[in-house]
This record gives structure tokens, sequence and C-alpha cells, in this order.
């Protein structure tokens, strides 16, 4: 469904040059779930970008099922492949209704019969009617968070784009999306490329996971690699250690990678 | 009551708005001495209000009222706002979530922390930078010479989470509150940041409260923890013993967690329950 | 029902967080907007002001109770009197009469500055933002020609070129000032380009235009209807200044100005030639200040959620 290989991105020129992505590769299969973790700077986030087509100066190869993309999208390619964003208070337009922002993409690929398909999806991520008309400053940030997957939705793409969808949110809000998410995975048989900070959100939501440093992708674990603790490099078992909490022993062989 | 380090009774925090008052913090009452207490809840629990209400650091229109907030045998309350700053600092210092904010852009970071000691000691300014440098020593940067003279925008977040913690410690306070003070960095160097905290707070003797939302987390570097909600406190639990918990709200914040080792079933949900708003006044917390 | 519940039902109607339509949502935040604005009272005194001026504008012609126009040599130079309220000029025209007028000239000039020079800035502003890179170079440097100047100075210039009267003087107020705008409208356009909302109606498909106007462009208006307001006060005062200076509304039109320019001469025996339409400017631009303040209070996105 999804095959990234040997993408590279590079920002900058001469001293302020900064090799952010650097020959990362993996495929995804429809109905899969692959997971991008990784620190600050790792680049997981940018690899993201590339796919979605917010970044244009990447080289290498990006196949969305089976047919390459080109650095320009074609419209038809927005209906395959969409995108949640992290904060759930940056990415709703403040001055647009609900339904306003839900309408906006039905419009745009001239889809029609927009009321039913609103209606629809604000059910399917269990919001209903009665939040249709308010403004986002009138939700919560788990409902605003379940609006921007209704906005992913109602294109009815096949490949879901997760930029770390639950780490703005409380812990039991971040319960409600996590399921939701896996509930229209299921439904839907869509892939997912979920990009997160938090081991325990990736082994939760997916089968493969690639680890990243540094632009650089450490290695590609499945998750029982990361249940049984059979890791091969040294980073991704600090990244282990370091998430199952305070252990003061433990931090003191940190490393710097 | 006496021998506490910080003893907080009846606390009462609420804002005024134009749909009326909101109850931000509602009969929050605990004692610490010096120890490291974790106050844990989520986004509108009341943790961050709480920390702020301690310091007096709440904007002029909040209206805070409480039975007692006794700070080394000194009632924080009766206090004149001058006297109070003689508090900030010396007595309880805070460290923020992010260091971007808290440190002035304009000046070197050696010149603030060396800034923070000459407001609480009189002391010459070689001696003041000399305690600067000590202190960034002791926050574990490794050239502390050439970070003195760095500007906040040159160094890293878990840098400048150092130096904040730095510049907070060097008026040696007594009381350290620490409000989300990892929460914008990686989980690595968060942890790194947290054992400096822990070794100075226990080579100090000094008391720590550290807010966070992170439960697991609170429970493995604290030793006793606060869990609020609405405002309320909803129990007070030994951090070694947190997973015996049986308060509702206790267990549905931990099963809520996605787990390395857990199965793909859904998560467990957290159904709040209004009851838990109601319940009594609780007791005071004895150590 | 009684009127009190008529009105509390309407109230809950407006203020309700789960409205039913489109038309109720937008009401309501209309509503919350008012409430606000009321909140601040030389906000609502500036707004008086001005609807006063406004009524005055449109019933000039029954509320004067002269000709503005008509001379009358036996009674020049007449000081404050019950027949005369605001006395009579050196040709014998009474002033109160004028200035009822004059508010209509007054009026014409602030509506088409505002309706000529926002939308040029707020266009010239989003666009540059947007796109960046050479078409913002050329659009501000083109912006940074025109700040150059000093705004009165360059008016002149396009005044003498374009020859005096009152369309001129607006034409060259409006050209002097759009660049505010398109600065103020560019740097929220930059703040706006990169955020999470923009990205992801991009990322739907949605091209340049679209944006610009139906995502963009709302963002920057409320600052933009602000910043226009606060400069009402002082495109009065250009417009004032060219009026002074012979250079605008031509004799005899009652131009607030042109009435302040005449009457300078008699300053200090027949003060009120000049005093009565220079209290009419200061007032007018002071309303136009408070109401300006007010706005910013209510419609400030920074103040949202």
């Amino acid at each position: 469904m999804l095959r990234v290989d040997r993408l590279n991105v590079i920002f900058g020129l001469g001293a302020a040059k900064n090799h952010a992505v650097k020959d990362v590769s993996f495929t995804a299969a429809r109905g899969d779930s692959f997971g991008l973790v990784g620190e600050s700077g790792s680049g997981k986030s940018t690899v993201l970008n590339c796919i979605s087509g917010l970044l244009a100066n990447w080289d290498g190869t990006i196949e969305v099922d089976g047919s390459p993309v080109f650095h320009k999208r074609h419209m038809s390619f927005y209906r395959k492949v969409q995108m949640v964003f992290q904060d759930p208070y940056g990415s709703l337009h403040p001055r647009h209704t609900i339904d306003q922002t839900l309408k906006e993409p039905i419009a745009i690929h001239r889809l029609g019969d927009a009321n039913r398909r609103v209606d629809r999806v604000l059910r399917e991520v269990g919001l209903g009617p009665r939040f249709r008309f308010r403004y986002p400053h009138q939700l919560s940030g788990g409902q605003r968070q379940r609006v921007a997957v209704a906005r992913a939705l109602i294109l009815e793409p096949e490949i879901i784009l997760l930029d770390e969808p639950t780490s703005a949110l409380d812990v039991s809000i971040q319960a409600e999306v996590l399921n939701l998410l896996q509930e229209i995975r299921a439904e839907r048989n869509l892939t997912y490329v979920l990009v997160s900070h938090d081991l325990a959100v990736v082994s939760h939501m997916c089968d493969r996971i690639a680890v990243m440093n540094r632009g650089e992708t450490v290695e590609i674990i499945d998750r029982r690699q990361l249940q049984s603790g059979s890791l091969k490099e040294r980073y991704t078992r600090q990244l282990l250690t370091a998430s199952k909490g305070y252990d003061r022993a433990a931090i003191d062989q940190f490393q710097d990678f | 009551m006496d021998n506490h380090l910080l003893s907080v009774k009846n606390l009462c925090v609420s804002f005024p708005s134009p749909k009326g008052a909101v109850d931000a913090v509602r009969h929050v009452s605990f004692a610490m001495g010096r120890e490291k207490i974790g106050i844990v809840g989520e986004s509108g629990s009341g943790k961050s209000v709480t920390g702020r209400a301690v310091l007096r650091l709440l904007p002029p229109y909040a209206r805070v009222t409480a039975g007692h907030i006794i700070y080394q045998g000194r009632d924080l309350q009766s206090l004149s706002e001058k006297e109070m700053r003689g508090i900030r600092g010396r007595g309880i210092s805070m460290v923020m979530q992010d260091p971007k904010y808290s440190l002035n852009p304009v000046r070197t970071v050696g010149r603030q922390i060396r800034e923070a000691y000459e407001i609480n000691h009189t002391v010459s300014r070689h001696e003041a930078r000399r305690q600067a440098l000590e202190m960034l020593e002791a926050v574990r940067i490794r050239n502390p010479e050439q970070v003195y003279h760095l500007y906040p925008h040159e160094v890293s977040g878990g840098m400048g989470q150092r130096i904040m913690i730095a510049m907070m410690l060097v008026p040696k306070p007594g009381l350290l509150i620490a409000d989300e003070p990892t929460s914008a960095l990686d989980v690595t160097v968060q942890l790194q940041v947290l054992a400096i905290l822990d070794d100075l707070v226990s080579q100090r003797g000094m008391g720590l409260i550290f807010i966070s939302h992170d439960l697991e987390l609170v429970s493995s570097f604290c030793d006793r923890i606060i869990i609020m909600y609405g405002g309320r406190i909803m129990e007070v639990v030994a951090a070694d013993r947190l997973h015996e918990s049986s308060h509702p709200y206790t267990r549905g914040l931990l099963n809520c967690l996605p787990k390395i080792d857990g199965d793909r079933k859904p998560l467990p949900t957290l159904q709040r329950d209004d009851a838990w708003l109601e319940q009594p006044e609780n007791q005071e917390e004895v150590i | 029902m009684t009127r009190k519940q008529k009105i509390q039902g309407a109230r809950a109607w407006l203020l309700t967080d789960t409205p039913d339509s489109a038309f109720q949502a937008a009401a309501g935040r209309f509503y919350l907007g008012l409430l606000e604005f009321f909140h601040n009272r030389l906000a609502v005194v500036g707004l008086l002001i001005i609807l006063a001026l406004i009524t005055t504008a449109i019933f000039a012609p029954q509320i004067a109770p002269f000709d503005p126009v008509a001379t009358d040599l036996a009674n020049r130079l007449q000081p404050l009197s019950a027949h005369h309220w605001f006395g009579t000029d050196e040709m014998g025209r009474d002033i109160f009469s004028r200035i009822v007028w004059g508010s209509r000239l007054t009026l014409y000039v602030i509506i088409l500055v505002a309706v000529i020079a926002a939308p040029v800035g707020i266009l010239v502003g989003t666009v540059s933002g947007y796109f960046g890179g050479s078409i913002d170079t050329v659009l501000m440097r083109i912006t940074d020609i025109f700040l150059a100047f000093p705004k009165l100075i360059l008016a002149l210039a396009f005044v003498a070129a374009l020859g005096p009267g009152i369309e001129n003087a607006i034409i060259a107020i409006s050209i002097t000032s759009w660049p505010p705008y398109a600065r103020i409208a560019r740097a929220e356009t930059l703040t706006i380009r990169n955020s999470d909302f923009i990205r992801a109606i991009r990322l739907q498909g949605a091209g340049p235009l679209r944006i610009i106007t139906k995502h963009i462009m709302p963002l920057c208006l409320s600052s933009l209807i602000v910043r226009v307001t606060l400069d009402m006060a002082g495109i009065i005062l250009t417009a004032a200044g060219l009026g002074f200076l012979g250079l605008g509304a031509q004799p005899p039109s009652p131009e607030w100005g042109a009435m302040t320019s005449a009457g300078r001469s008699f300053i200090l025996d027949q003060w009120w030639l000049i005093t009565m339409p220079g209290t009419a400017i200061f007032v007018v631009s002071l309303a136009f200040n408070l109401l300006g303040d007010g706005l910013r209070e209510v419609l400030d996105p920074k103040s949202d959620s």
C-alpha cells in the first residue's frame, strides 16, 4: 500500500546543512499499522511530512498503492492519504464551525451530499449531530481530536498518517482516541503510519515499528521484540528502559547516541 | 504540624468568569516534610493552581482562601508582599515547564543565575559568579565556564531545564515546587534531569513538590503521591503502594494507559463519577 | 410568555453550547462579542458619537437651520446666539449648518478610504505572506516605497498631480494608507500560514485561492478592522489637513478642514470660526479611537478560546 525507499531530506545549505532524514526505507501493506518512534530531532515527523506532501524537497521514492508520487501531488492523492495532527487546539480553524470544517473537503473535491456525509462521519467518531454547529473553542481537547479524525475520514482515504495524535491529550482521553483509531482501522481496513515518542502507544497500535535517531533508522522491529526485549541495538534498549519509569541506577548508564 | 516543612489546610481557589465562579481547587489539605511528594492529575485537576497558590503566584482576580499555609512555622497568608518575596527563592522556589519562557532571552544564563543568587545574598560579584558556576556544575553541565556565557536560545531544551533548576536552586531554598519540569523533554533527557533533581534534594535535605500528569513517572520518582481530580484530592498514597490503590479514579488512570507488554484489546476508559467531587473534606495527612 | 421569560429564552438560545444551526452559532458568537463590547464604557461612548455623526449626515437637510453655502454679508462674523448657535463666518454663513453638512463630507471620505485602502492592503499582505519568495519581495518593496514617504507629503504630491478636490483627496489618502494594512495582513499571514489548520486544508487539496480567501483572510480581518478604525482619526485629520491647505474640498463646500483654514485669520477676535469645526474634528477622531480600542478587545483573535 505504501512504500518508502531511500528517502532523504536535507534542510539548509553550506554550514547550516542539516541532513534531517537519511536513507529511510519501509513498507506498509494494506490494513497495516506502521510505527515511527524516536526522540525529538530524529526525523520521524519529517518522514511523515514528505509522505503527506507538506514537504517538497525530498529525494527517494514514495509509492502509494503501487504508483509513485511526485513532488506536486495530484488531487486524487488527497483522497487516498490523509493526516491527523498532534495539537487538537491548532489543527482546527478557530473561526469555522465543525460543520464548515467538515464540508470544506467535500466542496473541494465536489463530492456532493455534504449533509449526509458530515452526519455520518460525526457519528462514526462518536460525536453525533449535537456537535455539528459548535466552534472549536466550545469543545474539549479530546472532542477536537475526534473532529480532526472525522476530517481525515470524510474523504474516505486508504492511508491515514498520524502525527503524535494523542500526545497533547490527558491519558484518559488518549485511551478513548486510541480505541477510536483502532476501531476505525478495523472497520475501514485502513493503513496507518503512526509517529510517536511514546513506545507504549506505538506498541499498542502498531505491528511493525521503525526506531529512528538523528535521521536514520536504527532498526525495524515488530512489537513482540519490544515486549520480549530481544532488541539488537543499544539505542532501542535504552529507549525501552527509559520508557519504564524512573530508575536512578539505570540513568547513570545512559549514553548519548 | 509543627515539624512539617509545609502544611496546607483547606485551600480553596476560585476564578470568576462570565458564567459564574469556577472552583479550581476545593478544600485541599496536605502536609509534607523533607520528602519528594508528587501531585498528579489531568488537565483541570487543580494541580498547578495548588502549587502557585502556595507561592501566591496566582493572578490578583483569583480568590484564594485557606485555613493555613504554613511553611517552616510561618503562615504565608499573613505575610506582606515584601516578606513573600523573601520566601520566594530562598524559602520556596519553583521550576516551570518551559525554560524558553522562564529565562530572559537577552541575558546570558550565567548572569541570570548569578543575579538569582545576589538577590538573596549580599556578596561580591566574584563570589556570586563562583556560586553560579558551582551550581551549573551541580546540575551536571560539563563545561560550566562556556555555558555561563551562552544566551538561552543557544542551549537545548534539556540543558535549558537544567539551567532553570540551577537558577532556582542557587538561593538554596528549603522547598522546590516543580510544575511539569520535564514534560517538554525527551524521555531519556527527562530522566537525566530528574536524576539531578533527585540527587540535589537528597544532598541538601530539601522538600520537593513534583507536579505532573504522568502517574507512572511520579510513582517511580516520588515518595508519596497526591492524586487530584476536579480540584479535590482523591487520595494520598505511598508511591510504592500505588498499584494496590483501590480508589476508582486512580485505578482508572492506571488502567487506561497503553502498555508495552499489553494485548491489543481496547483500552479500558475512565468512567468519571460526580460523587468523587462530593466526598467529605479529606483529613490532614501526617507523615 | 411574559416579556421577561422571552428575553431569558432568547439569551439561553444565544448562549447555548449546543447550537442547532449555523445561524444560531453565528448569532451566539456575535452576542458574546456584543456583551464584551458593552463592558467597555468608553467604546460605547465612541460608538454613540459615530452613530450621531451618521444620523447627522443622513438628516443634514432636516437638522441644519440654514443653507450652508448661502452668503449673507450683512450678518458676517456674528458671535454665538440663539439664532446662530455656533455664530457665522466671514461670509455670513451659519457655522452650525456648515458643520452639519460637513459631516457628510467627513463620512464620505472615511467610507471611501476604508473601502479602497483596506481591501488593497489585505490582498497585498495575504498574497505576499502566503506565497513568500520573490512575490513577497516584490510586493513588500513596493509597500516599503510607499511607507518611506510621510503620509501627508505623499498625499500632497498626489493631489498636486491630480488637481485639488475632494475625490482626488480621497484617492490620495487611500494610496497612502494601504501599506500599513498590507504589513499587518502579511505579519498575520506569516503566523497563520504555518499553523496546523492550514496544513490540514492543504492536505485536503485546497488551492491557494481558497486558502487565502476562506481561511487566512477571515483571520486577518479582525485585526485589520481594529487598525482601520484606529486609523480613521488619522484619515479625518489628513483630509482636514488637505482641506486646510486648500487641496481638499474646494470652497464653498463645508469641509471641516477647509473651515478651520478659513477661520485662522480671525482666530484672535472671532474664535468660534476655527474652534467649532476644530472641535468637530477632535470629537469624531476621538470617537473612532475609542471605538477602535473597544473593537480590539472584542475581535483580537488572541483572546479567543
